[in-house]
């Protein structure tokens, strides 16, 4: 991070006229709107074109015509295509597919959760080990076993790639500044860009198959396990490097000796997060034909079926919370490396063996090879989401419709006039404006940069639409994050009741509650931030709960000794210490809701969400699609670098 | 410690003797592929994302696979993907295409990778709907002429003081909105952005007894659950939609028809000749889309229930 420079402001002088200067910034605003309203707005229709749109169709034509011609074609992409195609191909003859002349998979439903479960054991512990046998075995009781099986086998396969190649990359970023302030455009590029925009192009590239679906998948989660690779090699302590290198280590003595080892624990998160990151691509992979438990929840919703989609929803979730308590257990054990039981030897051997013995079975009889076939909880489950859903439309809509139209009218309505009605070149001074006071003047040339490439796209209007909703959902997920945060941060019991929902509002599909939504919130603007802030605020509810938790037990007990109440507690001991926290909760927050964008341009939301779903439904308006990707992209990386210059963590020191 | 051994000793020997009663995998003859697949082959077949469209798809690949010994490979792919699988090869057949000028100019014309294999016999209809209550409740509704004097009745949230058009599927092209400006609406078109939210809206509106308008098209499933009624706007006539911002006039009834690459056309296999031969009505699709929609039956099953009780109208592709 580049921020020395915010070092050099003399800080003391401003500080207090800060916030005046803000609100007056806001208030001239609000003036200049009066009598200008409604002009230079760069207003333009859903069907119509810019130059940029109809140039970016005929690139993308271009590319299609040229495709079998081409020796790039032939020769490069083919080959990644074949590549990659072979290597899912394989693991889905592990576990999946029928294959080797054989009407089922090398290993069955009794193999496979055998093996999971002594993998789990291996790298974790006992508990984590039946909870992944326990969550496997489920998959088959919701009649969803194969399915399962092929999401878990693009997803492990686009895991495996990402690791491969995201690693290296976080090392050598995490080694050289210069190469980390190149890639991290990118990166951020990689996750905001929504996938839709590139799903065409993909498989013009590398074909319809697995190889597209592994490549869109690893896109949005390479980026994690780069960052956060790059973060752990930055986080290893200066003075152990130095006490290396005095010795007359080499630069791959001191990586293998002393980098590597003692940032394995953060690097394992990043392979968490990897994994988190790809299950949440499996619905919308599953619009290029990928396997698995993405297509049961599209051809679903074809039919309305809210139940049949939870079901598959409900496996995702479960898939994701298998994963991720599996490989939490396995960061937290290699902290406790040098522990090993004496016995650990010979159990692991003996288990092994079991292992050994389940997968010959399953390899050898039917009963354990295909899972009995009883759909039984699978239906239940489907019926109690249908009659959940029913029960919720027609008794709460009334009670839902109030609140929407409470939020729609007293915030969004306004916020949305004044940014949207306003100039251009109004709105844009406002925020260059603020990005200087704000941050620095580094700030606020990237913030000026930014707004004029949104000029460029040809889609301001809709960006303004886009981001006043965006404001408004960031907003309620903060709301949300603080109250929830705080509650999970104080009390163990709350944290442990309330994490599983989190968990599952961060990987449920969120194709799967769209139906319900739209039938308690119609097809608005409301049901689009709903959506958002469904998927947004657990991430900013654990970052909170995580921070007041982070605060030393003796601070708070001599707050409490001091004759605090709860209330001062919270509001001046626990939440000004967790600032950074809550910094961070809200950048989050707001990255995640932006990636909910296009979701929320099928609810109802317009603007640039529905630009890039119509771009990628119809051919004529492509260009405008990924026009209206590239729009999202700038506005996360304006409000990102904004938020990151006001955050009170970034101005002392940087990394190094 | 010793414990778990013994649990573990105990366990291999229990798996061990329950799985040696149990039948072994290849004991039943496989199914194993028959004699006809070597003249038909593989037969890629894109699915459309909308359910019509696999009831169409499924009646095909089940014939294709019972009579002809085909194996079908079904993609599941959004139409521009699916035909952008001719020029690649990863698709034979596009079985239900709305219209979409503008990838026949593309496919078809400039980059010759596809071809048109004839009508499917469903009539595609777009158009602005609403609940049947509203029809029954104000009859005159379904006349453009009163849309306006109805039009404070749709406001919503999203649409300020004018009326709430709803507008739907990015998949579908509309004219909506030059539509409500040169027939001078009082309405305001707003994008619900999916069928899901399109189908949803007419839902609530019947259930709820709330205002909806609406862009809708059948043949549909859903319009089985509920019989929306269409507004009549003023009648189509030829070339009256030539100039896209000057549109004043309804939709025209599109010829759904079939689509097929070059090379699937040119090997003319038996897969292409059923393709092309293949015909019916839009009754015909309603029912096996309500199979599949209503009775969650899966594809194949509802296409083997339709196909066994028209046995005539399969004997007829097949004699081609």
């Amino acid at each position: 991070m580049t921020t020395t420079t915010a070092a050099a402001v003399p800080r003391p002088g401003i500080r207090l006229s800060k916030p005046v200067k803000v609100a007056a910034i806001l208030v001239a605003w609000v003036l200049i709107w009066i009598p200008t309203h409604g002009t230079h707005t760069l207003s333009l229709s859903p069907a119509d074109l810019t130059p940029l749109h109809e140039w970016l169709n005929e690139v993308n034509d271009t590319v299609g015509a040229n495709r079998n011609s081409s020796p790039i074609f032939l020769y490069f992409f083919n080959e990644i295509r074949a590549g990659i195609d072979a290597l899912v191909t394989f693991v889905q003859a592990l576990i999946s597919q029928p294959s080797f002349g054989r009407p089922v998979p090398v290993l069955g439903w009794l193999g496979v959760v055998a093996v999971v479960a002594y993998i789990s054991w291996f790298f974790g512990n006992w508990r984590v080990a039946l909870l992944a046998a326990g969550g496997f075995v489920f998959f088959g009781l919701q009649g969803l076993w194969q399915e399962s099986m092929d999401t878990l086998a693009l997803t492990l396969s686009a895991v495996a790639i990402s690791l491969l190649i995201g690693i290296p990359l976080g090392i050598w970023a995490g080694l050289s500044d210069r190469f980390n302030a190149l890639v991290t455009p990118v990166l951020d590029f990689m996750q905001t860009m929504p996938t839709f925009v590139y799903l065409a192009p993909l498989t013009l590239l590398f074909l319809i198959g697995p190889a597209s679906a592994t490549i869109a998948t690893l896109i949005y989660a390479m980026p994690p396990a780069i960052r956060i690779t790059a973060h752990a090699i930055r986080s290893v302590p200066r003075a152990a490097v130095e006490a290396t290198d005095s010795l007359g280590a080499t630069g791959r003595q001191t990586l293998t000796g002393v980098l590597l080892p003692l940032s394995k624990r953060t690097i394992v998160l990043g392979v968490n997060q990897t994994i988190m990151a790809a299950l949440s691509m499996v619905t919308i992979a599953a619009l290029i034909d990928a396997p698995g438990l993405g297509k049961t929840v599209i051809k679903a919703l074809q039919t309305l079926d809210v139940g049949t989609a939870f079901n598959a929803g409900l496996a995702i979730v479960v898939m994701a919370i298998v994963l991720d308590r599996v490989t939490t257990a396995a960061s937290n054990r290699v902290r406790q490396v040098g522990t090993t039981h004496r016995f650990r030897r010979p159990v692991a051997a003996g288990l092994g063996v079991l292992t050994a013995i389940c997968c010959y079975m399953s390899y050898t009889y039917v009963w354990a090879a295909e899972f009995p076939d009883q759909a039984g909880v699978g239906r239940a489950i489907s019926r109690g989401a249908d009659e959940v859903t029913l029960w919720a439309q027609t008794e709460l809509s009334t009670a839902t419709e109030a609140i929407k139209n409470l939020v729609t009218f007293a915030l969004l309505n306004p916020l949305q006039s004044l940014l949207v009605e306003s100039p251009w070149w109004l709105v844009g001074a406002v925020v260059v404006l603020l990005a200087a006071l704000i941050g620095t003047v580094r700030t606020a040339v990237t913030t000026a940069a930014c707004v004029a490439l949104l000029i460029g796209t040809g889609l301001w209007q809709d960006s303004m639409t886009t981001l006043a909703m965006t404001i408004v959902a960031t907003l309620l997920v903060m709301v949300l994050g603080v109250v929830v945060g705080v509650w999970m941060g104080r009390n163990r019991f709350a944290d442990r009741i309330i994490r599983p929902a989190l968990d599952a509002g961060q990987t449920m599909p969120a194709f799967v509650y769209l139906v319900p939504f739209l039938a308690l919130f119609s097809a608005t603007r409301f049901t689009a931030i709903v959506a958002a802030v469904v998927f947004a605020a657990p991430v900013a509810i654990k970052i909170v709960a995580d921070g007041v938790r982070g605060i030393s037990a003796t601070t708070v007990e001599a707050a409490t000794a001091a004759g605090s109440n709860t209330w001062q507690l919270i509001t001046k001991v626990q939440l000004p210490m967790a600032r950074s926290s809550l910094t961070l909760a809200a950048n989050q927050g707001l990255i995640y809701v932006l990636s909910m964008v296009v979701v929320g341009g099928l609810v109802g939301a317009g603007a640039l969400g529905y630009d890039v779903v119509a771009g990628f439904s119809q051919g004529q308006l492509y260009g405008k699609g990924l026009a209206a990707g590239a729009a999202i992209v700038l506005l996360g990386i304006m409000l990102d670098r904004i938020a990151r210059a006001s955050s009170p963590s970034n101005s002392p020191k940087g990394h190094r | 410690m010793r414990l778990q051994r013994l649990v573990a000793t105990a366990a291999v020997t229990a798996l061990a003797l329950t799985g040696c009663g149990g039948e072994k995998i290849g004991d039943t003859g496989s199914t194993g592929s028959s004699a006809a697949a070597a003249n038909c082959g593989t037969f890629n077949l894109a699915i459309n994302p909308w359910v019509g469209y696999e009831a169409t798809a499924a009646v095909i690949a089940y014939v294709a696979e019972k009579d002809l010994g085909c194996t079908v490979t079904k993609k599941d792919l959004k139409e521009e993907i699916a035909w952008q699988g001719f020029g690649t090869g990863e698709v034979d057949a596009v079985v239900e295409n709305w219209g979409h000028d503008d990838l026949k100019k593309k496919y078809i014309d400039e980059q010759k990778t596809a071809v048109a294999a004839g009508s499917t016999g469903n009539k595609g209809i777009i158009g602005w709907y609403v609940a049947p209550w509203m029809a029954e409740k104000y009859p005159d509704i379904t006349d453009w002429n009163n849309l306006n004097k109805y039009a404070s009745m749709f406001k919503t949230s999203e649409s300020g003081d004018k009326g709430q058009l709803l507008d739907g599927d990015p998949s579908f092209v509309t004219n909506d909105e030059a539509l409500v400006k040169n027939l001078k609406l009082d309405y305001k078109v707003v994008y619900a952005g999916s069928e899901t939210a399109l189908i949803t809206a007419f839902r609530q509106s019947e259930a709820k007894k709330t205002p909806v308008i609406g862009y809708f098209y059948e043949p549909q499933w859903f319009l089985a659950e509920l019989k929306l009624a269409k507004v009549n706007l003023p009648a189509y006539t030829a070339g009256c939609d030539a100039d896209a911002a000057k549109i004043a006039c309804d939709y025209p009834e599109y010829d759904l028809d079939k689509i097929v690459s070059k090379k699937f056309a040119d090997a003319n296999g038996p897969a292409y000749k059923l393709v092309k031969a293949f015909n019916w009505t839009n009754d015909d699709q309603n029912v096996v889309a309500k199979y599949i929609a209503e009775d969650k039956m899966s594809a194949a099953d509802a296409a083997k229930k339709w196909v066994e009780a028209n046995p005539d109208k399969v004997k007829a592709w097949l004699a081609q």
